[in-house]
């Protein structure tokens, strides 16, 4: 397999940085769709993130990543009935960042009947698919826009559900499958359906740098990584290790930061000053700014965390204002300003 | 070809052709040096002798064993990354996987005909697999990694404006090259040579300094190339030219060769007029100042690879760029475009999908069986049942197949005592003929009159053609112009389509002169304020309007209207049927592209 781009070297693009480490630091934000131009660096930025996470604890052998301290009771490969009995063998492993390309069968994403041993043993027995494999992890669909409905309607479901249940070939599975899904597009190339687009928690754009000097160090720096890429990775290894201990760190600290009733009062009435639909938005919001405060050390989220979110949050669930043609993020700066006080 | 009479001109067009002919013979040898890493070519022009004779170069320049293969613009999933191959399953009674042509195109050339026809989706998989060098295979029971490092070389066919080849691979590949009306027959072509001299110097070659890389990104900007990606390919492309002269260091001249070959067909917009001592406070901004001494490298350097740029442009694109007309990649399909989308029951073939039996879809059975013959064994060892084949519901194959979306035009007629008289009749006429042609082009049509009071839609969407002609020939005439509630109506009607999923588009007939409040008072103040308010709503929702003014006199409110709404707007105080019918055709690419 290529070697992938380090994620510390992505130049500019804090947007996205910003909303890959949240997604990060706290999985239940609920997913990151990245909207922008070809060649921005989309995909690097997301395949860059399996060597940014903490590896995880899963069971040996286990095909459905089961975590060895609480192991699915009815896990196929046995997890949960060896429990009491013996010790389950825990190994640790990157966590999975797992690619479902375009074009993938809807038996290889649900997993299906095992075809070579019914083939060959007359045995009918389960193949995982990407679902089993993106367990605790990330599943991630560049050009999430042009995969087909059915496959998408499917991954909306189980993403809720955060169990995938097979029922096809005269199976009949079910399994855990919790995932942060990361979705990338081009605008360009095709519409992202709204209920869709509103199963993500954050969602960005991505633009090709605007100031030159940037542009000219993007280049250099996928020169050098194409030309060598182990002395490429070398080099930016200590500021990669900088960036999972972050990572690390937050994830350990999230869980004590408070966030105070005014902050949450504000981000109320930030997501009605800008009439984003829904709850969902405010509860996003709310996790997202706990998460930057944990990136950012600080115990207590206050006003510049919620600044940092809010357009992540809320820019896709803006309801359209048909006589105002501002782009969302300016509204949502602009309602900032009203709403927003330290 | 004329006789001999005209000797000058004859030899004139020649060489012209020559010359184009030279140009993508040229980008054919760099792309022979190093196929995967430039990304490949784009070439236009239909099929002939020029079209012929590149690829012939090419292939005569790649290296022994390298895979040319061509891709049908149909392909579908398996053929293309592979999948379970059934034959050969049944036969060793284990699933055998087939690989795809991605993948059997690996160090390759992957040429693709009628390039123009390729789906935004079948693009992005190619794309995707260029993007990584592999592919990620995920299909029936399989999950591999297969290596697929390749180039293409899309064929571009198309005819006007109406079809271009997905921007996803024009953006992967360092050439673009216009053969339309190269003549390879005047060249002298030189031998082939062996280029594994050149290949083993660019394996060498040293990388390319913050100088060079800054003039290419500089040059990029001031043509308006929006994609970084194709500067990175410039550099690549800087590398080859020099590996080629015999080099392993970048200089100047393959710089701007490279700037020649790669940017200046992307151009979108010319450098501003400007001496370039107006740029450098600017640049100053973004060069830190240690670097100062470089400075006159820099700029003549910069100055030396925009030059290139601007005298590779071909004339057609030069007049088109002065005259701000936009190009290719700013394009955007207009709303009424008639999206594809997809459909159980007509359109284009687009493969099958499992799914249930149930009244609406058809059974794929070849796909059905398909599905269902790995698990014969199985299943007959399960039922203890010698059935010739066992299908079962999980096997099923629902076809599907690409339909082009459905588009409803929505007549707003003004049918008001100004309009009433010697309008209304004209009015009349021109909706009558564009019914038929909405009718030919399968299109819904919808009608709303305003007068007096207020608006009512007097047909709501239909295809029914004979309905329409009546209800319009029953349209009074007389009152005042509520043209707000007109476009209220209009527009209302023009989202409850659009939420069916189907294109709406606005056709208004109007003399603009609005002075029937929304509340059904007169006020002709309130009633423009209300009216300029309602157009605006139009616009910001993007629905593709044409405002036929039909006015004596034709006013500025009128215009302003038109701007707010981002409507084509035709003043025809002679209200020609065929006028009319022309605007509306060439608003609505829908409509030509139905009738055709």
């Amino acid at each position: 397999m290529s070697k992938a781009f380090p994620f510390a070297a992505i130049v500019g693009q804090d947007e996205m940085k910003t909303a890959l480490l949240i997604a990060a630091t706290d999985p239940s934000v609920g997913g990151v769709m990245v909207f922008g131009d070809r060649g921005t660096g989309k995909s690097t930025a997301v395949r860059a993130l399996a060597a940014l996470l903490p590896q995880i604890k899963v069971v040996k052998g286990c095909r459905f990543n089961c975590d060895p301290a609480s192991p699915a009771a009815d896990c196929l490969d046995g997890c949960g009935a060896v429990k009491g009995r013996k010790k389950l063998v825990a190994v640790e492993v990157p966590v999975p960042v797992v690619d479902l390309p375009l074009g993938a069968t809807e038996d290889r994403v649900v997993g299906a009947l095992d075809l070579e041993r019914a083939l060959t043993r007359g045995e009918k027995a389960f193949e995982p698919g990407l679902l089993a494999r993106a367990h605790r992890g990330f599943l991630y669909i560049d050009e999430v826009n042009l995969l087909e409905d059915h496959l998408v309607d499917l991954l909306l479901d189980v993403a809720v559900s955060r169990e995938n249940i097979v029922e096809r070939e005269g199976l009949s599975v079910r399994h855990p499958a919790k995932f942060v899904l990361v979705g990338s597009g081009n605008p360009e190339e095709g519409e992202l359906r709204p209920q869709l687009l509103d199963r993500f928690g954050l969602s960005v754009e991505v633009r090709t740098p605007q100031k030159l000097a940037d542009r000219v160090e993007v280049l250099r720096r996928c020169d050098a990584f194409e030309r060598d890429p182990v002395n490429f990775m070398k080099t930016w290894a200590p500021k990669s290790s900088e960036t999972r201990d972050l990572v690390a760190a937050a994830r350990g600290r999230v869980g004590a930061v408070s966030v105070p009733d005014a902050a949450l009062e504000m981000m109320s009435n930030l997501c009605v000053a800008v009439s984003a639909d829904g709850l969902r938005g405010e509860l996003t919001l709310m996790r997202a700014a706990r998460a930057a405060a944990a990136l950012a050390d600080d115990t207590i989220v206050g006003v510049p965390h919620i600044r940092a979110v809010a357009p992540l949050a809320l820019r896709h669930r803006l309801r359209r204002n048909p006589l105002d043609q501002t782009d969302s993020g300016a509204r949502i700066t602009r309602a900032m300003d009203e709403v927003l006080v330290s | 070809m004329s006789a001999a009479a005209r000797v000058p001109e004859r030899f004139a067009e020649r060489s012209a052709g020559t010359a184009a002919w030279v140009a993508g013979l040229e980008a054919a040898a760099l792309l022979a040096i190093d196929p995967v890493g430039l990304g490949g070519a784009m070439l236009r022009g239909g099929p002939g002798l020029a079209r012929d004779c590149w690829l012939a170069a090419l292939t005569a320049r790649l290296a022994a064993g390298v895979p040319v293969r061509r891709m049908p613009a149909m392909i579908d999933d398996d053929r293309l990354l592979g999948g379970l191959d059934l034959a050969a399953t049944l036969t060793a009674g284990r699933p055998v996987i087939q690989s795809g042509l991605l993948a059997a195109t690996d160090g390759g050339v992957l040429v693709m005909p009628s390039a123009e026809r390729i789906s935004a989706g079948l693009a992005a998989r190619i794309a995707g697999a260029m993007d990584r060098g592999e592919v990620i295979l995920e299909r029936d029971g399989a999950a591999r990694r297969l290596p697929s490092r390749f180039a293409i070389v899309a064929l571009d066919e198309s005819v006007g404006d109406s079809e271009a080849v997905p921007l996803a691979l024009e953006d992967r590949v360092a050439f673009l090259i216009d053969l339309t009306n190269a003549d390879p027959r005047g060249a002298v072509t030189a031998p082939v040579r062996s280029l594994a001299p050149v290949r083993a110097r660019l394996a060498k070659m040293k990388p390319l300094d913050a100088k060079a890389v800054e003039a290419l990104v500089h040059t990029a900007e001031a043509f308006g190339v929006p994609s970084l990606h194709s500067v990175y390919l410039a550099m690549r492309a800087a590398s080859v030219i020099a590996a080629q002269a015999g080099r392993v260091t970048v200089k100047d001249e393959d710089i701007a060769a490279a700037a020649r070959l790669v940017l200046a067909p992307r151009a979108t917009r010319l450098p501003a007029e400007q001496e370039p001592e107006a740029d450098e406070p600017e640049a100053e901004d973004e060069t830190p100042p240690d670097e100062a001494g470089d400075d006159d490298r820099v700029s003549a350097l910069e100055d030396t690879v925009l030059e290139a740029v601007r005298a590779a442009i071909p004339d057609g694109l030069l007049d088109a760029l002065q005259a701000g007309k936009p190009l290719r990649g700013a394009q955007k399909s207009a709303p009424g475009g008639g999206q594809m989308r997809k459909s159980p029951l007509r359109g284009r073939p687009l493969g099958s999908r499992a799914g249930t039996l149930k009244p609406g879809t058809r059974l794929s059975l070849v796909d059905t069986l398909r599905a269902a013959a790995p698990w014969q064994s199985l299943r007959q060892r399960e039922t203890k049942r010698a059935m010739r084949v066992e299908v079962r519901p999980s096997d099923f194959r629902i076809r599907r197949f690409a339909e082009r979306r459905e588009a409803t035009i929505i007549f707003a007629v003004d049918a008001s005592g100004s309009a009433a008289f010697h309008r209304l009749a004209e009015a009349k006429g021109a909706v009558e003929l564009l019914l038929a042609e909405v009718y030919a082009a399968r299109t819904n049509a919808a009608l709303v009159a305003f007068r007096g009071a207020g608006a009512e839609l007097l047909l709501p969407p239909t295809r029914a053609l004979a309905r329409a002609r009546a209800r319009l020939a029953e349209l009074p005439g007389g009152g005042g112009t509520p043209l707000a509630a007109g476009l209220d109506a209009a527009l209302a009607l023009a989202l409850s389509e659009r939420s069916r999923g189907r294109d709406a588009m606005i056709v208004l007939l109007t003399d603009g002169s609005a002075n029937i409040a929304r509340d059904g008072t007169g006020s002709r103040v309130r009633a423009s304020a209300e009216a300029q308010e309602a157009a605006t709503r139009i616009g910001v929702e993007g629905i593709a309007t044409v405002f036929i003014d039909n006015a004596p006199r034709p006013r500025p409110e009128s215009r302003g209207l038109a701007a707010a709404m981002n409507a084509r707007y035709l003043a025809l105080p002679y209200l020609d049927a065929t006028g009319v019918r022309n605007a509306v055709r060439a608003s609505s690419p829908q409509a030509s592209r139905g009738a055709r």
